[in-house]
């Protein structure tokens, strides 16, 4: 099974991103907690994107893909064609750290890196893919 | 998206935020937060019972203001989260570093123990 949306980048599309992820995930059977984890994940990726790859420009769009090739397996997609913006070239900031310099920012990288299983950027028809990968575990 | 309002009670100032906290809508909690340090609030209650919804973005407003309230003598208890807001809490350790209570009452009996 496999959804697919497409989005501007403007942050208050990121309320859209979000049902989105919801609404393809509802007939999966994902529990609640696990659910409300990944719409987090997505929607810190794709406001990271947004924000560092795409100066908020709606005119640039984010393509989401959701693929479900098994009941346990979720795989999503943010395709796009900005400059690159991995976060495993971010090491994961200290809290200290981030308390100290009153950064707000800096804990969504925390946030994905704790709730996803694995996150990979690819190239495909000259287009960035970053790709983020979750296993649901049986509750 | 989002609504914050704010009430006073026995010399604390209760900011009630009520939907969904992302990118997009942090800047208003920041600046209600901002507002009441401003006003010279020493007590600060946080009422997430309609909070549906908290993405880093907020969480990095209330973590901003933890040296601030420190040297300023302010302290600021949150109540009420629902289970699903209270795990992103717990993912990134903020349930050690941010007071959290689950009902108001026991909120403002802490932000009085602690403003001792």
């Amino acid at each position: 099974m496999s959804y697919q949306f497409s989005i501007g980048c403007s942050l208050s599309n990121l309320k859209g991103i979000r049902e989105f992820v919801r609404t393809s995930l509802r007939a999966h059977h994902v529990p609640e907690v696990e659910m409300s984890a990944v719409v987090l994940a997505l929607d810190e990726m794709c406001s990271n994107l947004m924000i560092h790859a795409h100066h908020c420009n709606p005119d640039h769009q984010l393509g989401l893909r959701i693929d479900v090739p098994a009941e346990n397996t979720l795989i999503f997609e943010i395709i796009d064609e900005g400059s690159q913006f991995d976060i495993n070239a971010f090491a994961t900031p200290e809290l200290g750290n981030l308390i100290h310099e009153k950064r707000k920012g800096g804990l969504g990288i925390r946030l994905v890196k704790a709730i996803m299983d694995n996150v990979e950027y690819l190239q495909r028809d000259g287009k960035n893919v970053c790709r983020l990968t979750k296993t649901i575990h049986a509750s | 998206m989002v609504q914050i309002r704010r009430l006073q009670e026995e010399g604390a100032d209760i900011i009630a935020i009520i939907g969904e906290i992302d990118a997009s809508s942090s800047i208003e909690l920041d600046l209600t937060i901002a507002k009441s340090v401003g006003e010279g609030f020493h007590k600060i209650l946080v009422d997430c019972t309609a909070l549906e919804y908290i993405s880093s973005a907020g969480l990095g407003v209330f973590m901003s203001y933890i040296e601030e309230f420190k040297d300023k003598h302010i302290h600021m208890v949150l109540f009420g989260l629902k289970e699903k807001v209270a795990n992103t809490f717990s993912i990134l350790g903020l349930a050690d570093l941010l007071h959290i209570r689950s009902t108001k009452p026991e909120a403002k009996q802490l932000l009085n123990e602690l403003s001792v």
